[in-house]
């Protein structure tokens, strides 16, 4: 996957922005990312670190990362999709979320070993909610976690195994990844970034 | 004497009777009847319990959306299939579950409906699953809650079983898809069904391509055609080209109050066996919103054949309830933020 900047907008100023959110004309590299996540994967691969891992993508960016993963690795099981929305803990705030597409497993999880994979890590807890949601599918060997983009700002005691790049992001910052075709990433500021 | 009629008051801010499912800021928060959801929130809803089923077919088939929550089915007329899909879709939610069988207790001892609200209140409930015999009792109880609290109609009278119709709707959808070129009858008791009135708000709103009903002239409401949809009194007339055929429940006080002969010509004409399912399309699939009357509206070898989806209606019963449940508590869950 190659993505080409749109020639009638270049930087996507023009593309739908999360309500509050204001552009800025920083762009963060999503092609170099994905190959050094990728190489990263692969060596681990390699040393024998995973045993015939399962993919799985969490929705939605995650899961176009995932598919990235999955081809380049030509990994035999088909890729798995989690949908985290059942599972979040900010429902008594912000309500049920209205992504509805179901999470699929089309293979089962016991005894796995399991690449999970997100587009950015930042407090950690949608990472919590898809560990839980894999456990109520079984009891996986071992959870690895690989992500395009790892940032700052922890909540929780959770790091990636493999990360593609690592950007230093102020307090009012987001990275937002549109995708899948081509993926983009930017990085977006936001007034109402540390409420939400 | 004639009881004189007195319209009751609607507050100002409800310029619909329906429009109190809605909160301030225009999210569902009772699920009393299908009016007013419009094809837009039933779609929503739809397309939420899509994801909740997909749960239930897993190893633990629950979520923790609506932890430390507590449901409480109010029942004040007797049910089984209801009462216990409405237990598991809260269970699987992770929520508390109380089960308050009214029918038996304190209504008998002389506490009023509001006084038994207050009192199950006082407890910290978050929503309540109400079933009576009157019409709009839910209604009622949605109009006297705390603020946090939920109410959904679980059958009320002869006026709405809002989240049958949905699962009805949901079945429907899983097995032909778009709506629009759908021809869907049901079939019986019309007249005293909340069922069959939910379920032609549903179809209607979701533009289903011709909706019919098929019953004997006794067991219909004046003016059933205002409610949108074709009228046969004859089967093979009725089930012709039809899709989805929906049987209703007759229920046995029909005949003792001598709105019907006896079950035996009843069945003659409108039970459902297989020689009538073949005067619909091979591909029809057969629905009931249980208990189904074998031998009174329909065939054993129908109800349990290749074309029934009367087992899955259940099952989806639960998905569809979770999204309704984690629908209306997501609007009380968040306040006025």
């Amino acid at each position: 996957m190659r993505p080409a900047p749109d020639s009638q907008d270049p930087l996507n100023i023009n593309r739908e922005m999360p309500f509050g959110m204001t552009q800025t004309d920083r762009l963060l590299p999503v092609n170099t990312a994905i190959e050094r996540l990728e190489a990263q994967v692969r060596a681990s691969l390699q040393r024998g670190e995973l045993d015939n891992p399962l993919v799985v993508g969490i929705h939605t960016g995650g899961v176009w990362v995932a598919d990235v993963l999955h081809r380049a690795l030509g990994c035999q099981d088909p890729l798995g999709r989690l949908n985290i929305t059942f599972y979040r803990d900010d429902f008594n705030t912000l309500g049920l979320h209205p992504q509805v597409s179901p999470s699929e497993l089309p293979v089962g999880v016991e005894d796995r070993d399991i690449i999970l994979v997100d587009d950015v890590l930042f407090t950690g807890r949608t990472v919590r909610a898809a560990m839980n949601e894999l456990f109520d599918y079984g009891r996986p060997r071992r959870i690895a976690l690989a992500v395009l983009y790892q940032r700052n700002g922890r909540e929780l005691p959770i790091c990636a195994d493999w990360i593609g790049q690592e950007p230093e992001l102020g307090e009012d910052e987001q990275i937002h990844v549109d995708g899948p075709d081509p993926m983009t990433a930017r990085i977006v500021t936001s007034k109402e970034a540390q409420e939400s | 004497m004639a009881v004189k009629f007195v319209r009751p008051k609607i507050p100002k801010f409800a310029p619909d009777p329906w429009a109190i499912q809605f909160d301030d800021q225009g999210r569902l928060r009772h699920l009393l009847t299908i009016e007013g959801l419009g094809p837009e929130w039933i779609t929503r809803i739809l397309d939420t319990a899509e994801g909740f089923v997909s749960v239930t077919d897993r190893e633990i088939k629950k979520v923790p959306l609506l932890r430390g929550r507590t449901v409480v089915n109010l029942f004040f007329e007797a049910s089984t299939r209801t009462r216990t899909t409405f237990e598991l879709a809260a269970k699987r939610l992770s929520a508390d579950v109380l089960n308050l069988n009214l029918a038996t207790s304190a209504t008998k001892k002389g506490e009023s409906l509001l006084d038994t609200l207050h009192n199950i209140e006082a407890m910290q409930a978050d929503m309540f699953v109400v079933r009576h015999e009157q019409s709009g009792a839910a209604h009622f109880i949605a109009r006297h809650v705390a603020p946090h609290v939920s109410v959904l109609n679980a059958g009320d009278g002869w006026h709405s079983h809002p989240t049958q119709a949905l699962l009805d709707a949901f079945t429907v959808r899983r097995h032909k898809g778009d709506f629009t070129p759908l021809r869907i009858a049901i079939v019986g008791d019309i007249r005293h069904s909340r069922v069959a009135r939910s379920q032609m708000h549903v179809f209607n709103s979701l533009n289903v391509g011709e909706l019919r009903v098929i019953a004997p002239r006794t067991l219909l409401p004046t003016d059933v055609e205002k409610l949108g949809v074709r009228v046969f009194h004859d089967m093979r007339e009725g089930l012709k080209d039809v899709d989805v055929i929906i049987m209703l429940r007759l229920q046995r006080e029909r005949m003792e109050s001598g709105l019907l002969p006896s079950e035996e010509e009843y069945y003659r004409l409108f039970g459902l066996t297989e020689e009538k399912l073949g005067w619909a399309k091979p591909d029809a699939i057969v629905m009931h919103p249980g208990p189904a009357n074998r031998g009174v509206e329909i065939e054993s070898s129908v109800a349990d054949g290749p074309q029934s989806v009367i087992l899955e209606q259940v099952s989806n019963g639960i998905g569809v309830r979770m999204a309704v449940m984690s629908l209306c508590m997501s609007a009380s869950a968040t306040g006025d933020a």
